[in-house]
């Protein structure tokens, strides 16, 4: 997998990311995700990075390794469009989010952008802190490297999983000259 | 292009989609089941018909793509970066500077002049100084429109039936490359409405009630269709009301919002003419009889009080007594949820002659140039000066903590505006409590939550 952020901890077929799991709550909404005063004052992706998770540790950024996972509840990403929100994530070395469920506009979003998303609603107290993931880009699964279980995500449309797999819409566009949804 | 010759008047522009009328006429489709297979890019290429049911994935035409002063830069970006420099249709693309207007600093002045920059080059639409949804509703959405936006609360325009919701910064920028997206057709839950609201209550304790029922997801990639029991129950929903309820709606997580077109949509349209492709020809959808939801609710308004939200999520719902006697520093009237002149009319009515508390700070914002101009020739603005309150210019400002009535640590807001997320007006450590314009006045004047019927 290929990313405008390079965050993407990668093995050599490319569509597995392996990192540790940081675990959050419900309803993380984007405010929370990055301030409106922070994103709306840059159009740098690294310096929303450096407001990512901001309302739940203004540190975050620094805390995390490349290639963390973030693994929430119900509802993640709910609230504003801000496309800045996962942006910030991706940005400061967050290479996926596996939550029980995504607001709708967020999870659009992650996957133009090229963060991969997973649906998984059965992970609830499946994950500790700091737990070793293994993301599945091909197959849309993770696996929780401790207890070798492992979850399907929700299926996307392949167009989807195509533009996650180019680095998101704007990659993808780069490389074929079309958006993948056009006839 | 720039507002002003925005405003010159378009002759209606008819709609060449095929099969229109069977559409509208089918009695086992939703409105958004209608809406999507009316603007589906396939049924038009091949001139057949093609009905999108729920659960499809349809590429569509889209009428209008917005985006704003803080999601419109990365739109530009993401474009840039495509090396895409040509849109597909300019007169479909608008431009707002909204949410922190005018610049509060030179960072955000900076990006106000990038998106300047791209108005001038692709000779789009650019309007300044009024809320994005406040602005279409007043000049462009229509009934049957295809509106996207870069901003969540694009889903108000559902109150004049139009399909509106919102997107992110990339691909309202492949918007305005193709002047196509993908959507996917949500299900529907059919909300129907019987009784009348008491004294005292509004729209948005309505919709408070309703989110604080089904939470904040209750309703995430749902379309809402709102419904009434009887013409009185019908006839007390404004366009002003409808449009707060469609806004709020987001704040459930629905995708888009909708109330049936009635004489009070086609009146609101006629006293307010649409300008550039506000023009399209008006398609009135009205849900099938048979049509399928995944599930109804009833709201009997009668039994609705005044509700309080907060803090932190919108579905933390109190009525105004189990929250009363709550100090405040600051009331804030305003936004694109409740900034509308209904809400500054029972706001003035509600402060004139008295003052706002002495510990309090009371921030008046409204949602519109429009909306501005009608509360100074009223002579609300006067009322709120003699009572100690500050008015604004029209902006999102307090509603996004950017600038005019950002708060401090540790302070306390009750607000009209659309959300109480942590850090949404400010700092981390304050607290933000979301009621009516008329409870957020009368807490105001109190310096504590309290409640509006004391006032009325
Ligand atoms: S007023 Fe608030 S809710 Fe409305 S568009 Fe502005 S920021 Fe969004």
């Amino acid at each position: 997998m290929k990313g405008a952020g390079d965050s993407s901890s990668l093995t050599t077929d490319g569509n597995i990311l392996i990192g540790r799991a940081w675990i959050f709550g419900d309803n993380i909404n984007t405010d929370i995700i990055i301030p409106f005063r922070f994103k709306s004052r840059t159009n740098d992706p690294y310096e929303m990075a450096k407001y990512a998770m901001y309302g739940f540790d203004p540190d975050f950024h620094k805390k995390i390794s490349k290639g963390d996972i973030v693994v929430a509840g119900r509802n993640f990403g709910g609230g504003s469009s801000r496309e800045q929100a996962p942006v910030a994530l991706k940005y400061a070395g967050i290479s996926a989010v596996i939550a029980e469920s995504f607001a709708r506009i967020f999870y659009r979003n992650a996957f133009a952008i090229g963060l991969p998303a997973l649906e998984i609603p059965e992970i609830k107290g499946k994950v500790n802190q700091g737990d070793e993931l293994k993301i599945d880009i091909n197959k849309f699964s993770a696996e929780i490297s401790r207890t070798k279980q492992i979850f399907q995500a929700k299926n996307v449309p392949e167009f989807m999983r195509q533009m996650l797999l180019e680095g998101g819409l704007v990659e993808y566009y780069k490389r074929y000259k079309r958006f993948p949804w056009a006839h | 292009m720039s507002a002003s010759s925005l405003q010159q008047q378009y002759h209606q522009q008819k709609q060449d989609i095929p099969h229109l009328k069977s559409i509208l006429v089918d009695n086992s489709l939703t409105f958004a089941e209608k809406a999507i297979s009316i603007k589906n890019v396939e049924a038009r290429n091949k001139k057949s018909k093609v009905i999108s049911a729920t659960g499809d994935i349809v590429v569509v035409d889209v009428d209008l793509a917005m985006a704003q002063d803080s999601t419109g830069p990365l739109a530009i970006r993401s474009l840039d970066e495509m090396g895409i420099d040509k849109l597909h249709d300019p007169s479909k693309v608008l431009l707002i500077i909204d949410h922190t207007f005018p610049a509060a600093d030179e960072k955000v002045a900076n990006l106000h002049a990038l998106i300047r920059d791209f108005v001038s080059r692709h000779n789009c639409l650019l309007v300044e100084g009024s809320i994005s949804h406040q602005y279409i509703l007043e000049y462009l959405a229509t009934p049957g429109m295809m509106i996207l936006g870069a901003d969540s609360h694009t889903c108000q325009a559902g109150c004049v039936s139009a399909f509106a919701c919102g997107i992110g910064s990339t691909e309202i920028a492949a918007v305005w490359a193709t002047g196509q997206l993908w959507l996917r057709v949500p299900e529907t839950i059919k909300i129907n409405l019987s009784g009348i609201l008491n004294k005292g209550v509004f729209a948005r304790d309505l919709i408070l009630d309703y989110i604080g029922k089904v939470g904040e997801d209750g309703a995430n990639y749902k379309s809402l269709e709102w419904k009434f029991s009887k013409e009185n129950v019908r006839k007390q929903f404004s366009m002003d009301s409808r449009a707060c309820i469609s806004n709020a709606s987001m704040e459930c997580g629905a995708k888009i919002s909708v109330f049936p077109v009635d004489e009070i949509t086609r009146n609101y349209l006629n006293q307010n003419p649409r300008i550039g492709n506000g023009n399209l020809e008006k398609i009135e959808i009205q849900s099938g009889d048979s049509a399928r939801y995944i599930d109804e609710f009833e709201i009997e308004c009668n039994n609705i009080e005044p509700q309080v939200s907060g803090p932190d999520n919108v579905d933390k719902v109190h009525s105004v007594d189990e929250l009363g006697n709550l100090e405040i520093d600051q009331a804030f009237i305003g936004s694109s949820t409740n900034g509308r002149i209904e809400d500054l009319e029972i706001a003035a009515r509600i402060l004139k002659s008295r003052k706002v508390h002495n510990n309090t700070r009371c921030v008046v914002t409204p949602a519109s140039v429009r909306v501005y101009e009608e509360a100074i020739k009223r002579g609300y603005v006067e009322i709120y000066l003699e009572s100690g309150a500050v008015f604004t210019n029209a902006t999102c400002g307090a509603c996004v903590g950017t600038h005019l009535g950002a708060l401090g640590e540790n302070e306390i807001c009750v607000s009209s505006s659309s959300r109480n997320f942590v850090g949404r007006m400010g700092a981390l450590s304050s607290k933000v409590y979301l009621a009516s314009p008329a409870t957020v006045a009368a807490s105001a004047i109190e310096g504590k939550i309290a409640d509006p019927r004391r006032y009325m």
